[in-house]
């Protein structure tokens, strides 16, 4: 039988389907030959906004793989500015001081609510202080997946700078000269939002790999003048810290990890970063090599000293969903056993499987613990934001041992407390926690304690360190509030765990 | 026994440092009332170090004050709060002769009685910082039961010497080690080599300590907590030593119990100085 498309055009019409009205109909972008390939690739920023087709109300999202070093936010939101954007919703993995500049568009009505898993400096003393009439909502990185497969973050359009990209979209944060490591947060702003530009330093020749952003997740590319500066990353010295505090606080971390039952061959760990962190993964790393008890991967934030135990064959694999130190970038990119991986695939409660759920030790770091072991990491003893969220909620609930580092004292402030300002991590997630003047074990763990006691180490009741704090520093007076939300700290879940009020003046 | 490896200076108008530097544990803290306070601060320093001591934060860690010398004019308000304060012990910075010691002596008598504490209780650790000192080391060394240790202290003493610090053996300090380290032992009484002043260079600390080690001094001085791990992991005795000390103690316990007056372990004698050391090297084992 002839073909005849009177017969197809009726079938479709019949069956509401559509009917075929020529090759490039729903696919224009085929039609001018010349022009196909390059498409993606638009002059400025200005443009890929306008291709984007946001409008006042929308949601942007970013990522903070340069932390401190990021260049995107700033810029993307002054050029949204200029373009007289209002009312808009930024959805950040993270902001961080670099971020302070954010305060003047929110005043200017640019900004008018936040997602976040963290808030310093000046952005998070304003909040505190009700620059917002909506909460921020602060929640940590697998919560934030959760919330973006559950709508509550409706991503708009996601601007996310990468080290490199080609101009069909293909893009990595581990290669090219500004590198940045691991883009495992923007993977999900990449697949859930409704339009993606990726901002690049760096354009290379197509095709670009590996993809950690792939072209068939990319709208628009725009070359820009620089999305980051990879030499303000590293949070933590990739060297052994000179800090003799923090140099005691590894020590004991590493001892009590040592003497803990989760310490065997085939073991997994979350060390993160900071002086204290590094400096336990390099003790811990010793007592690995003494004992030739090898991990079988690490996870998180990844360090040079973690980088540095993959390297001498004492960890397996190392799954990064963020690089915090050039070592850590290099390695990703160089070593095959280094692999990078989402924020959905690291710490999504309702993801399928995340990495955090085979985590054995982890360790973290606090402002805050309280006699019920809650941990905050989110508001200082002033009741200013000025911290993060970050995967700490995540790691804690999976983790088979969580240890909690801090000094009992932060400049004659208590940071152990009866309870403490905000609540991010709650206490029966905890296992240990480890101060400079003593080791309190979750009366839910009397194994453990009784491990770590037969080992020696100073075990103290949490009250006990409550109280010394409180004698050696007196008792800090009440914060203030006014009746005001300034921030709803939500759980991995997705629940309200808490809320931060407006701090009185 | 006392374990005297690690001597941690702390500044004595430094508050923060003085309110939390027990959570390292060095053998023995040194509050200083001298170089490292301005004139300026003299009595703001001797206050913080008073309450300090009053305190009892340091549990388990000797206290030692550095008071300042005796050609000043605030040494005896030094020594009557460091006493009152009810510090362990007294060092004396400069110590060039006996004399010195005896004004001190006298002085901390009348001190004691006045506040209650046996007299004799104060001890003193006599700092040689002078070529007079190293020279007059052995009869400072046994001049007072009150002498506990003496420490070499290298800075003034190289400037007096004419000289300075070098790098790898250090020949320009070994007449004065050797010397205070003989005056110290000659009086049974401890020694403590000097400082060691670049605290981020750990690779020339851990030379100098080895330097101090072999030749036989307790331990250092230290200006850096970090300095402190690395000391008492350089003095950490080898597993092998550990056990055979294990052994001798074990040997002499059975002879005590048969009622044995000597002592054997594998067929051969074990005298008294044996059994001594095999308590030492437990001893640093069980603080490593």
């Amino acid at each position: 039988m002839a073909y005849d498309k009177q017969r197809a055009d009726v079938y479709a019409q019949e069956h509401s389907l559509q009917k075929f009205e020529g090759v490039f109909e729903n696919s224009p972008q085929l039609k001018k030959k010349s022009d196909k390939r390059h498409r993606k690739l638009l002059p400025s920023l200005e443009d890929a906004v306008k291709a984007s087709g946001l409008c006042d109300g929308g949601t942007i999202s970013f990522h903070h793989a340069f932390r401190e070093g990021d260049k995107v936010v700033m810029q993307v939101v002054k050029v949204l500015s200029d373009m007289g954007f209002k009312n808009l919703t930024i959805a950040s993995s993270s902001l961080l001081n670099c971020h302070d500049g954010l305060v003047e568009y929110i005043r200017s009505g640019v900004i008018t609510r936040i997602f976040t898993s963290g808030l310093r400096g000046e952005l998070g003393e304003a909040i505190s202080n009700g620059l917002m009439d909506v909460p921020v909502q602060v929640h940590s990185h697998g919560g934030r997946v959760h919330l973006i497969q559950t709508r509550e973050i409706s991503i708009d359009v996601a601007f996310l700078g990468v080290a490199s990209a080609d101009e069909f979209g293909n893009a990595n944060g581990s290669h090219g000269e500004l590198s940045c490591g691991s883009l495992g947060y923007a993977k999900v702003d990449a697949q859930y939002a409704k339009y993606v530009i990726a901002l690049t330093q760096e354009l290379v020749d197509f095709p670009n790999y590996p993809a950690s952003l792939s072209q068939d997740e990319v709208d628009a590319v725009v070359a820009t003048e620089a999305v980051g500066d990879p030499s303000l990353i590293s949070v933590g010295a990739a060297r052994l810290t000179k800090n003799p505090r923090d140099l005691l606080l590894a020590r004991i971390a590493a001892s009590v990890i040592e003497n803990s039952p989760s310490f065997k061959d085939g073991f997994s760990l979350q060390t993160g970063s900071g002086g204290a962190a590094t400096a336990t993964t390099i003790f811990l790393g010793e007592k690995m090599v003494e004992k030739n008890i090898k991990a079988s991967f690490a996870l998180g934030g990844i360090t040079g000293p973690i980088v540095d135990l993959l390297n001498k064959g004492m960890i397996g694999a190392i799954a990064d969903v963020q690089s915090f130190d050039v070592v850590a970038a290099q390695s990703l990119r160089d070593n095959t056993a280094h692999t990078e991986i989402s924020a959905n695939e690291y710490a999504n409660a309702s993801s399928k499987g995340a990495y955090v759920d085979r985590v054995d030790v982890v360790l973290l770091s606090a402002l805050e613990v309280d006699t019920a072991f809650n941990v905050n990491v989110l508001t200082g003893s002033d009741g200013v934001l000025r911290g993060a969220s970050g995967g700490h909620c995540d790691v804690a609930a999976a983790a088979n041992l969580t240890v909690i580092v801090t000094p009992l004292l932060r400049a004659r402030m208590p940071c152990v407390v009866d309870t403490v300002n905000t609540v991010v991590t709650p206490g029966e997630t905890v296992d240990v926690v480890v101060t400079d003047h003593g080791i309190a074990v979750n009366p839910n763990n009397p194994d453990l304690e009784k491990r770590l006691h037969d080992a020696k180490l100073p075990i103290m009741k949490i009250e006990e360190l409550r109280d010394l704090a409180i004698k050696r520093a007196g008792a800090p007076s009440p914060i203030e509030y006014t009746d005001k939300v300034v921030a709803v700290v939500r759980y991995r879940d997705g629940s309200v765990v808490d809320v931060v009020r407006q701090v009185a003046q | 026994m006392k374990l005297r490896r690690s001597m941690m200076f702390i500044p004595g108008d430094n508050a923060g440092m003085l309110s939390n530097s027990y959570i390292y544990k060095p053998d023995s803290v040194m509050f200083d009332l001298e170089d490292a306070v301005s004139l300026t601060e003299k009595d703001s320093a001797r206050l913080l170090v008073f309450n300090t001591l009053k305190a009892n934060l340091y549990t388990g860690i000797e206290t030692v004050v550095r008071i300042n010398g005796v050609e000043t004019p605030f040494w005896e308000q030094d020594l009557d709060m460091a006493v009152r304060g009810g510090v362990e012990v007294i060092r004396l910075p400069k110590t060039e002769n006996v004399s010195e010691v005896r004004e001190i002596e006298k002085k901390l008598e009348i001190i004691e009685k006045n506040c209650g504490r046996n007299v004799g209780e104060t001890k003193i650790i006599a700092a040689i910082e002078s070529a007079i000192g190293v020279v007059n080391s052995v009869a400072i060394a046994a001049c007072t039961p009150r002498m506990v240790a003496i420490a070499l202290a290298g800075f003034d003493y190289l400037v007096d010497m004419q000289t300075s610090r070098s790098s790898g053996s250090e020949p320009e300090l070994f007449y004065a080690r050797a010397a205070v380290l003989h005056a110290a032992r000659a009086a049974k009484i401890d020694a403590f080599d000097v400082a060691y002043g670049d605290v981020n260079d750990e690779e020339g600390f851990l030379r100098e300590v080895k330097i101090a080690k072999n030749l036989g001094f307790n331990g250092k001085s230290l200006i850096h907590p970090r300095q402190i791990e690395l000391l008492h992991k350089a003095y950490a005795p080898p597993k092998e030593a550990v056990d055979h000390a294990e052994k001798v103690i074990q040997a002499a316990k059975d002879a005590r119990e048969k009622g044995l007056g000597v002592v054997s372990l594998d067929g051969k004698m074990i005298d008294p100085p044996v059994i001594h050391e095999a308590e030492r090297v437990l001893l640093l084992a069980q603080n490593s």
